[in-house]
């Protein structure tokens, strides 16, 4: 059996009821034991003071914002090649996902900006380019809920998808080249020199995997509701017809 | 081809909205602002590249919906489908022929608009030049918004928020080139960019278009 | 409660509305999955 065995609705429907309970389960576990241990069991940073603690929300927030709109990318472009259907339903699925997470990474970054560089907002390349992510998301949502058939809207928004990917990436370097930034530079990365404090660090991972976690189960919860929705209205259509 | 591109310019003429239309909102814009922020000429002659590049921008936005929007209600766009002219070619023809009748002009018209925000001597060469080399990609990458959005009744709002997203990339470099070039400093890096973003939508974008239209005329 | 110094008002507020976004975005998701889940049933059902 082919991977893509999983991809049949019902097939998909079948793995992800007993799947989506334990999804939930872990990602609440993590985000209540990595907030928890954030919050008030690690140390104030000595420049930062207090607001270090922001990081456990921000950074994985920002992550994943980015990461929905890959896996919305990676879906649609499945979507294209082998026409699953459930590919580009989980496509949809993400995108308010993607919003939330975006809205979060640009709030915390705000309020965490205001101490810090002493402003809420500054047009910096990084904060300047998730906004204008937040505005692809918005475009990518507008779109899906303009169009009646399904099967257009599909394509339509993964042909947007991989446009607007090329322009997401043009314009985080056009910004760069715009502006110089506030913002650090990444705060993870495989190299273990340049990462924050172990006391930070692994709190943080827990976060990590809780946002992950959470953006899994909220992608296959909102699946099954768009192939749902999908199949209840082949069935309204059939006895309108009959 | 040329007589696509020759049926579109004459329509966009004799409807006489092309040319008109998008040059007064353009002079409109550049006006409307000194009311905005006051008439220090210090103050506008800073800010003249950034406006006159969005005022561009905008006004190219105008037009963007009729790109497709008649050939696809008078059947003319099936039947452009079904000739021996690839979409993909009909995508690059309506873009020129939309450059033709707003990026043209507007690039012509915006050295008189500098005047009128006091726009540094030394820049008007680079305006000039940055809108010559960057509308190109304004009206190719709405020409690809136009068709993403032809099938929907009500796709003009829609299309503004599909498009001005994706203008951000030209419009940075485009009013970095003037912007250097107001301050005396060096804009080839700036000018190479936008003409670099421009070749690139004209490569990519037509097979992006033809698909899209491909899907809505399914 | 930890001390949190000069930045309080800060932090908690980051904590606040990024809890608030995360339980807007799972209610908003599981009130729709309800809803269309008991549709599709009573659709089936007719159907």
């Amino acid at each position: 059996m082919s991977m893509w065995e999983y991809a049949n609705p019902k097939r998909f429907m079948g793995w992800t009821r007993p799947v989506l309970p334990w999804t939930f389960a872990l990602a609440g576990v993590c985000l209540v034991v990595g907030l928890v241990w954030g919050f008030f069991f690690t140390p104030d940073d000595f420049r930062q003071g207090s607001t270090v603690k922001i990081i456990y929300l921000h950074v994985p927030a920002a992550l994943m914002a980015i990461n929905a709109w890959i896996m919305m990318l990676v879906a649609s472009l499945i979507w294209v090649v082998r026409r699953h259907h459930v590919s580009a339903l989980a496509a949809r699925a993400a995108a308010p996902v993607g919003v939330t997470m975006t809205l979060i990474a640009l709030f915390t970054g705000a309020i965490w900006g205001q101490p810090m560089w002493g402003t809420y907002w500054a047009w910096d390349p990084r904060l300047t380019s998730f906004l204008i992510l937040f505005l692809f998301y918005l475009g990518y949502i507008a779109l899906w809920e303009a169009i009646e058939d399904p099967d257009t809207a599909a394509d339509l928004t993964s042909v947007l998808c991989m446009v607007g990917s090329i322009f997401a990436i043009l314009s985080r370097y056009a910004v760069l080249f715009w502006s110089q930034g506030l913002h650090q530079g990444a705060s993870l990365s495989l190299d273990k020199e340049e990462n924050v404090a172990d006391v930070f660090w692994f709190p943080l991972l827990v976060c990590i995997a809780g946002f992950v976690f959470l953006f899994i189960a909220l992608v296959l919860m909102r699946t099954r509701t768009e192939i749902r929705a999908r199949r209840m209205r082949a069935l309204e259509a059939r006895v309108q017809r009959a | 081809m040329i007589a696509l591109l020759r049926r579109d310019l004459k329509l966009a003429v004799r409807a006489g909205g092309g040319f008109g239309l998008g040059l007064a909102f353009f002079l409109i814009v550049v006006v409307l602002v000194p009311f905005g922020v006051g008439p220090e000429t210090e103050l506008l002659s800073r800010i003249a590249p950034g406006i006159l590049w969005v005022a561009s921008l905008l006004a190219a936005l105008l037009s963007l919906d009729r790109i497709f929007a008649l050939d696809y209600e008078d059947g003319s766009l099936a039947l452009l489908a079904t000739s021996p002219l690839p979409l993909e070619g009909v995508g690059l023809i309506k873009a020129l022929a939309h450059w033709i009748t707003t990026g043209l002009p507007l690039t012509i018209a915006a050295p008189a608009l500098g005047f009128l925000l006091s726009l540094a001597p030394e820049a008007y060469a680079y305006l000039l030049l940055s809108l010559l080399i960057g509308t190109p990609a304004l009206s190719m990458i709405g020409t690809f918004g136009a068709a993403l959005t032809v099938g929907l009744r009500r796709g003009g709002l829609l299309l503004s928020l599909l498009v001005l997203p994706l203008y951000v990339p030209t419009l940075i470099f485009g009013a970095e080139a003037v912007r250097r070039g107001a301050d005396g400093l060096d804009p080839t890096g700036a000018l190479l960019l936008l003409g670099g973003i421009t070749a690139g939508t004209f490569a990519l974008l037509p097979f992006a278009t033809a698909a899209t239209l491909r899907i809505n005329l399914r | 409660m930890p001390d949190l110094g000069q930045y309080a008002v800060e932090v908690l507020s980051a904590y606040a509305v990024s809890v608030a976004l995360l339980l807007a975005i799972v209610g908003l998701s599981w009130r729709r999955y309800v809803r269309v889940r008991a549709a599709l049933e009573r659709v089936e059902k007719n159907g």
